[in-house]
């Protein structure tokens, strides 16, 4: 059995606090003698063995940061894995759509908002879905309001846009990831975990990064052209700037011609998105291609023969 | 009894302890057999065919009418059936044909698309519920928003009879009202029987999926135009 030295813990004062304020409370006691009476200077030579709860708590808090890098549950096969993936509340998922909507220089999103636990939930999965739909609708809508005075005009709902939209959206927000990813793993070289983002959480970047799109894309039913440029200017501005900033701190240490042109790919690529949405699905009345199929739009757009 | 002078010295009784001859030990551990005639309630293969058919479409009205007044009992979630599901579904693609639009690309969801959304979404939706550590299984989420399209099909048919009448303004604006109270009605009844199996702070990233599903099925039935 221990002797009663080797159980001292650091909070000594507070439990000479705790006894002063009360000297009959019973503590849990190794030596045979309860003398309360020492409360002056006892810590050294204390004989109570008080147990303290932070100090546990401050442990648990050590370890599960130490954990906190091990997300998976398991193999890729088993369904625990996918549930480790999902595991946000909803105060976490609007914590991390308002980061994306507001970034700022100090704040990198990955370290800041995702703090390894991204999520497969909402960035990659339902703020895709939910563009899709956005795009797709607001672009009928829109189609529609800007064709009310003409009288040839029967209203379509055009439900091919959205196979379209999905199509060209989560091909985005999946494959430029998958390859900027690979590219940064391969320019990492031997130092994997130093800066670089697991795949997960440039999948998640991307997914929030998308997410100011949505409310852009309803915006855009109101059909004046110079509001629309403005509004996808401002968008672009946001949504790039979140990527950039997140990506900046990876490439900085390697050559610059291979930093500055990764950057300028990323928002490239996020530039075509949000234009060729812009140009398929919100034709203004003069581009419409009239009413039968076989005629070929005026402007060349991304989506093809349509 | 041995017990009382023992107290003070805990743990000291055990070394000797032994079933007392005294205490009679007895009980009864046959166990009863069921009359014979049980065994004719499980085996539904020698019944008639009516027999079953009734039955089995008295339980899918008995859920219709559980979506129509939606409290929260279990009846949904315990006895989960696809028939209603799969009747819905096929209704609503099926009315949802026939438009003018239908004649050529630009036009309204094609019958798989609309199958596809449905079932697709909603096996996405209960495998995102079930992911979320929701704790309702696989085919009694399915069955449960399946049968809640209900109201929405009840929707599309009023719009198609609207539509019969005049295609006009009011026409409109009565198949905008008629739609979105079903849609509201729909994801009301689903999460009243879905919420109560999980998580209280994740009730909302359940709930918006479905939200969002029944909402691009009530666009679905809104933009439907009929053939002039």
């Amino acid at each position: 059995m221990a002797t009663p030295n080797d159980l001292q813990f650091q909070e000594f004062e507070e439990a000479a606090d705790l006894l002063s304020a009360d000297p009959g409370a019973p503590t849990l006691s190794m030596s045979a003698s309860n003398d309360p009476t020492t409360t002056a200077g006892a810590p050294a030579a204390g004989e109570d063995v008080k147990l303290d709860l932070s100090e546990d708590e401050a442990a648990q808090e050590e370890s599960s940061e130490l954990l906190g890098g091990q997300k998976s549950a398991g193999g890729f096969w088993t369904f625990e894995y996918y549930q480790s993936l999902f595991n946000v509340d909803t105060v976490q998922v609007l914590d991390r759509v308002k980061g994306s909507l507001m970034p700022l220089p100090g704040r990198n999103f990955v370290k800041h908002y995702l703090r390894n636990n991204p999520d497969l939930y909402a960035g990659p999965f339902w703020i895709c879905v939910t563009l899709v739909f956005s795009v797709a609708i607001s672009g009928n809508l829109s189609t529609f309001l800007s064709s009310l005075g003409d009288p040839s005009y029967h209203y379509r709902p055009q439900f091919h846009r959205v196979t379209i939209a999905a199509v060209v959206i989560f091909l985005y927000a999946w494959l430029v990831p998958i390859g900027l990813w690979a590219f940064l793993t391969w320019r990492q070289g031997a130092e994997r975990q130093v800066g670089g983002y697991s795949f997960l959480e440039t999948v998640c970047v991307y997914g929030y990064s998308l997410f100011i799109y949505i409310p852009t894309s309803i915006l855009w039913i109101i059909s004046y052209e110079w509001l629309r440029w403005t509004l996808i200017v401002v968008a672009m501005v946001i949504s790039g700037s979140v990527l950039v900033l997140t990506f900046w701190p990876v490439v900085r240490d390697d050559t610059r011609v291979t930093a500055v042109a990764t950057v300028v790919t990323i928002v490239v690529l996020h530039t075509l998105l949000a234009i060729g949405c812009k140009l398929y699905f919100f034709q203004t009345a003069e581009h419409t291609p009239p009413a039968t199929t076989k005629a070929p739009p005026i402007h060349p757009t991304p989506g093809g023969a349509y | 009894m041995a017990s009382v002078e023992e107290a003070s010295r805990p743990f000291a009784g055990l070394s000797d302890v032994s079933i007392s001859e005294e205490i009679p030990v007895e009980g009864d551990i046959a166990v009863p057999v069921g009359p014979s005639t049980r065994d004719d309630e499980f085996s539904t293969l020698d019944e008639p065919v009516k027999e079953t058919i009734v039955r089995d479409l008295r339980a899918v009205g008995n859920k219709f009418i559980h979506v129509l007044y939606p409290k929260r009992s279990s009846a949904l979630l315990r006895d989960w059936d696809l028939w209603g599901p799969l009747l819905l579904c096929v209704t609503l693609a099926l009315l949802l044909q026939g438009g003018a639009a239908d004649k050529d690309d630009q036009g309204g969801p094609q019958f798989a698309e609309v199958f596809v959304i449905i079932w697709f979404g909603s096996i996405v939706i209960t495998l995102n519920s079930k992911l979320l550590g929701g704790t309702i299984s696989f085919f009694q989420s399915l069955c449960v928003l399946g049968y809640c399209i209900m109201p929405l099909t009840v929707a599309l048919i009023v719009c198609r009879i609207v539509l019969l009448s005049s295609s006009g303004k009011v026409s409109f604006a009565v198949r905008l009202g008629v739609v979105t109270a079903s849609f509201g009605w729909s994801t009301f009844a689903s999460t009243a029987f879905l919420a109560d199996s999980h998580l209280t702070n994740r009730k909302a990233l359940v709930v918006y999926p479905v939200f969002l599903f029944y909402f691009v099925i009530g666009w679905m039935i809104l933009t439907f135009s009929s053939g002039n």
